[in-house]
């Protein structure tokens, strides 16, 4: 048996500065389109989990 | 040479045959490997020899020697949980699980068939010791028992014959679309999907089914989570599935549309064939776990009739 958290969110990745975590999530800003979508997938696959785009620059990353 | 000799030697063969029978590769890719192979031999060779003395140890009047199939009952209940067991333990190890609904079948499955080998055995005995009361020869009676036998296991074949998704529902090919980051198929909100990358290739390469129940009971068997699970693993592991684990984004997700019930599933195959895919999703076996029967108690006629 697998023991770990699921339905958790991992990582906010976000070009939006003004987002500020509660502190359950760290908070990675991205200054591009690009970089976004690079930070995103590097701590994807650091952490096994996955993308969702919330839109409007933010995507969170969360372990399912 | 003792009387009931061949008596038990015919049965346990046919027994051992039964449950050889069961034992090849089907739909559950299970088992696949040589010592899972034997394991199992070597129980249905067990089953059978309990079958097989039943009836010589009612002929010679032992009654208390027919008790001990309670302890096979219990023996082989343990087989089950076993069996649940181990492929609980290698769950972890699958890209798409097989789930729970899937194991418990699969671990029934091989209760039921040990079951068989006793079932078949004891009948072939009793067939033979029948013969034996009507004092036929002992090439008679061999020829009554193996006849005996091959009928009880075509019958119980037939009987533990499950039904597959094609007998319930019509499968089709289905659309993928993006709704922003939403995948989506005939307008069913799937899952959220970020990654611009993935994206791309869901579009490109992935493949989806839309299935479509023709019955309220077929609705119910749909709407079981574990079915649709069930449904997933055998796509994936039929077509083989372009995923590793850090890849969560192309796990193949069935999803019901709330409204009517139908099902879609999209999938990132290594060979994107969509006439495969249907095929393996038709031939998806319904789960007993998730057989639902609404229209056969009165309140689910009554709603079905005034559709």
């Amino acid at each position: 048996m697998e023991i770990g958290i699921k339905e958790c969110i991992i990582a906010i990745v976000t070009m939006n500065k003004e987002m500020v975590s509660s502190g359950t999530a760290p908070t990675f800003y991205a200054s591009n389109e690009e970089q976004l979508e690079r930070l995103a997938l590097l701590v994807a696959k650091t952490t096994r989990g996955m993308v969702h785009d919330l839109e409007r620059g933010t995507y969170i990353i969360v372990k399912h | 040479m003792d009387k009931h000799f061949i008596t038990i030697g015919i049965s346990i063969i046919m027994g051992v045959i039964a449950r050889t029978y069961m034992m090849r590769i089907d739909y559950r890719q299970y088992p696949t490997y040589p010592q899972a192979y034997l394991s199992h031999f070597t129980l249905g060779i067990i089953a059978a020899g309990l079958g097989a003395v039943v009836i010589p140890a009612i002929a010679e009047k032992e009654y208390v020697a027919v008790t001990f199939l309670a302890m096979a009952a219990q023996h082989f209940r343990d087989v089950r949980s076993l069996e649940r067991q181990s492929l609980d333990n290698i769950e972890p190890t699958e890209l798409v699980p097989k789930g729970t609904a899937y194991i418990e079948d699969i671990a029934k499955t091989f209760e039921a068939r040990n079951y068989m080998a006793i079932i078949t055995a004891t009948i072939t005995g009793f067939v033979m010791y029948i013969g034996e009361l009507l004092e036929y020869s002992i090439t008679i009676r061999t020829i009554l028992g193996i006849i005996g036998g091959v009928m009880i296991i075509v019958f119980l074949h037939k009987l533990l014959e499950t039904k597959v998704i094609e007998d319930i529902a019509d499968v089709k090919e289905a659309k993928i679309s993006f709704e922003g980051p939403i995948l989506t198929i005939g307008n069913i909100a799937v899952m959220n999907i970020g990654l611009k990358g993935s994206q791309k290739v869901f579009m490109q390469k992935g493949i989806a089914v839309e299935i479509i129940p023709r019955d309220p009971n077929a609705t119910a068997i749909l709407a079981n989570a574990g079915q649709r699970q069930a449904i997933q693993h055998n796509a994936a592991i039929q077509l083989g599935i372009r995923k590793d684990i850090d890849e969560p984004d192309f796990t193949p997700i069935a999803r019901r549309n709330s409204e009517n019930g139908n099902v879609v599933m999209a999938i990132v195959t290594m060979e994107p064939n969509v006439e495969c895919l249907i095929e393996a999703v038709r031939r998806t076996p319904i789960l007993e776990s998730s057989k639902r029967k609404p229209l056969d108690s009165y309140v689910g006629k009554k709603v079905d009739d005034h559709k």
